[in-house]
């Protein structure tokens, strides 16, 4: 599969100012510190890590909706950092956003219809007619029902709302789609829901994702390729089996530790990390995990560990990667066969009533 | 049998709205025992936050706790005066909620909010002696350097800080129960597990009962003794929380066990349930899960399936559980 985005060294710094008349720069947030990754096409890469590691501003970033302090983006081949509006202006139809809130995200004085049809009309694609149909068909591709095209927004359930949402990206057939948060702000079961409509969409059209979220599961259950944050710096990237199976950074197994399991008989293996994540304006010297790595030694105050390749497609930036303790394999039984029987049930059923 | 701490029968909370009667909880049982923790999970809008605020006596205008019982060690928290209920929350039954900010007065030090919070139930101590007890309290709930965080205002904590706050604050007069509704929904995973922990440990420590309140299963898995699973205002299905994962019986639990991805394997599409919540003042009549249950027969649009005992301390509101004798004896007719 080719590369449809490659960002390499991304950095945000936004400057913080003091003094009321003569500002002074004291500091800077950097909220997005040195960021590389690629994405093929076809492909989800999902992005990680606690909030305001810096996942949205480097969706914004990816996007141009802000510019970067430093590094390159490519998007199919192309240095998009240098671009004016007018070369962006063909770039933008190729990447959409799907956002977290669904509440906030839709115009509450347009149709859903009109709402789908927008960035249609902002990209001059098409005529009220075709832009018609093609609202219909994409209301259909998302599960909703044609007469949905003349409702407003505050008639629709929050998943309905993020199907609109999704319906609203896809209108202008984009090959990139950056999805923030998508299904966070959902109840499991219309998570459920929404996830299931992206991979087959993805499947459909050929789409790539940007996919941020900080639900483990969800991200297992959605991604190719993980991409680990923290701190704004990218702590590890690496194929979802093996990223699961031998995290190789002690900050993704930190991740994977804190998750609990939807299975009693795993209670207490959760183990957390200790202390808080330090302010982006005063990001620790060396390593900036150090402060609160369990395997943190002298060097690591001091050296800041380089992104290097561990294992074919994984990279880890970790000085002691190899030599981490290895994980003790998760103990699970998975569903009790009554459980499973009884979920086929469940599925079996409602196919044949849906 | 476990001792019982809290026993809730039949209670119904209502609000009247331009748009029809709202029922967010109605006629919920359940019941506490010393020392454990209840979990209750449900999705958003089935009436976990309302049920909680019920038992405190604490709904919000225009809603009407009509019906039912809270039964507090055998006393009916719905018959005492209120000065007496005032005594109960905060002394007896302490509440932490989600937004850990909102709760958190901005302009207050957060010691001189852990103080106001011990006055009401030790008015005597002085204030040296107050101040003691408030880092104390900082301390048990492992707030690193208490003696400074005492003097510091809310917004120069992180989210899970000031979760560690509001829990010594409700913990400060040694509650016998503590009600967390979604403790840790607004927090990430890894002070997520700072917190749970922080809760077991402190439950080992006082030997109180919690009632937690979650949409999160795995929390359920992590923390719960026993569970209730509630939709639409009413509990659906009731068992210890081994027997929830183990033995799954109303279909809007195997609907919520299907629908989270799991770690331990590999599907390609997520079970997930159709539909939405009904919207509160339009349950439907029979079971309320009925337009979204893909086994519903004629008799869930006419009939509300009542909680009834599958096996040993087991319940479950399904006319048609366990679902697959159901379906075997349908097969043979
Ligand atoms: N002031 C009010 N007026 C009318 N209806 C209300 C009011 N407050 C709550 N409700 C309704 O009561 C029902 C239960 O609400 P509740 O807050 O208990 O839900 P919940 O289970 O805690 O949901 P969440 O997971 O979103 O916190 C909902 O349908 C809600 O719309
Ligand atoms: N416009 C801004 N000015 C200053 N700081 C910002 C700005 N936008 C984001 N930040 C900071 O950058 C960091 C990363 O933010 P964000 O990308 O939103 O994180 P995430 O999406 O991972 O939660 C945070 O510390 C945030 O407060
Ligand atoms: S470089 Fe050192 S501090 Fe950083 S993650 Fe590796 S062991 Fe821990
Ligand atoms: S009573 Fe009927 S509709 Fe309700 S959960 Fe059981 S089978 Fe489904
Ligand atoms: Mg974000
Ligand atoms: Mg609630």
């Amino acid at each position: 599969m080719s590369v449809l985005l490659e960002v390499s060294d991304l950095a945000k710094h936004y400057p913080v100012k003091k003094g009321i008349i003569r500002q002074k720069q004291v500091g800077a947030v950097r909220a997005v510190d040195g960021v590389s990754f690629s994405l093929r096409r076809g492909e989800t890469l999902a992005l990680v890590g606690e909030s305001g590691c810096g996942k949205s501003t480097t969706a914004r970033l990816v996007l141009r909706l802000i510019e970067p302090s430093a590094g390159s983006i490519r998007f199919d081949g192309q240095d998009v950092t240098g671009l004016d509006d007018g070369g962006m202006r063909g770039l933008r139809r190729r990447m959409q956003i799907v956002f977290q809130d669904p509440y906030a995200s839709l115009n509450p004085r347009l149709t859903v219809g009109d709402a789908i049809a927008e960035p249609m009309v902002v990209h001059g694609i098409g005529n009220d007619a075709s832009r018609r149909a093609k609202v219909q068909e994409l209301l259909a591709l998302v599960g909703l029902r044609p007469f949905h095209a003349d409702r407003y927004p505050h008639e629709f359930s929050g998943g309905q709302r993020q199907r609109i949402g999704i319906a609203r990206a896809l209108a202008v057939e984009p090959d990139l789609v950056v999805c923030d948060e998508p299904v966070s702000a959902l109840d499991v079961s219309i998570q459920a829901q929404v996830v299931n409509l992206m991979k087959d969409l993805q499947a459909r059209l050929g789409l790539s994702y940007l996919f941020i979220a900080h639900d483990l599961a969800v991200v297992k259950h959605m991604a190719d390729r993980i991409a680990v944050m923290y701190l704004g710096a990218m702590m590890e990237v690496g194929g979802k089996g093996e990223l699961f199976a031998r995290p190789r950074h002690p900050y993704t197994r930190a991740l994977l530790s804190a998750i609990p399991h939807p299975d009693p008989s795993r209670r207490g293996s959760v183990t957390p990390l200790g202390g808080d994540v330090p302010s982006p304006m005063a990001v620790p010297p060396g390593c900036r995990f150090h402060t609160r790595c369990p395997y943190a030694q002298e060097r690591c105050r001091s050296e800041v560990p380089r992104m290097r390749e561990i294992a074919p497609g994984q990279q880890v930036a970790c000085h002691f990667s190899e030599t981490l303790p290895d994980v003790p394999a998760a103990q699970s039984n998975g569903l009790t066969a009554i459980a499973a029987h009884r979920l086929a049930l469940y599925d079996a059923a409602r196919h044949k009533v849906g | 049998m476990q001792q019982e701490l809290l026993r809730v029968e039949g209670l119904r909370t209502v609000f009247q709205t331009s748009s029809g009667l709202v029922r967010a909880v109605d006629g919920v049982d359940l019941s506490v025992a010393r020392g454990r923790t209840l979990g209750i999970v449900g999705e958003s809008g089935c009436g976990k936050s309302m049920l909680s605020l019920s038992i405190m006596r604490l709904v919000p205008q225009p809603g009407r706790t009509v019906d039912g019982k809270v039964l507090l060690e055998g006393r009916n928290l719905l018959d005492i005066p209120t000065g007496d209920m005032r005594q109960v929350r905060g002394g007896q039954i302490a509440m932490i909620f989600q937004e850990p900010m909102t709760s958190l007065n901005p302009v207050h030090t957060v010691g001189r909010q852990i103080v106001e919070a011990m006055k009401v139930h030790s008015p005597k101590d002085s204030a040296a002696a107050l101040k003691e007890q408030a880092i104390a309290a900082l301390k048990r709930v492992r707030i690193p350097s208490p003696e400074r965080r005492f003097d510091e205002y809310p917004h120069q904590l992180s989210g899970g800080m000031r979760q560690r706050v509001m829990i010594a604050m409700a913990l400060a007069c040694r509650p016998r129960l503590l009600i967390a509704d979604e403790p840790t929904t607004a927090l990430d995973v890894t002070v997520q597990a700072q917190i749970l922990d922080l809760l077991r440990e402190l439950q080992a420590e006082t030997g109180m009962s919690i009632i937690l309140i979650t949409h999160d299963l795995g929390v359920v898995a992590e923390m719960a003794d026993d569970v209730a699973v509630m939709y639409a205002g009413k509990v659906v299905e009731r068992t210890s929380a081994r027997a929830l994962f183990e033995d799954p019986q109303h279909p809007y639990t195997l609907g919520l066990l299907g629908s989270v991805p799991r770690l331990d394997e590999d599907r390609d599409r997520l079970l997930a349930i159709e539909g939405a919540v009904p919207p509160p003042f339009a349950f439907p009549d029979g079971c309320r899960f009925n337009p979204r249950c893909p086994f519903a027969i004629a008799r869930c649009r006419t009939e509300m399936p009542p909680l009834r005992l599958v096996e040993d301390g087991h319940e479950v509101a399904c006319h048609r559980a366990p679902i697959e004798k159901a379906l075997a004896m349908e097969s043979a007719a």
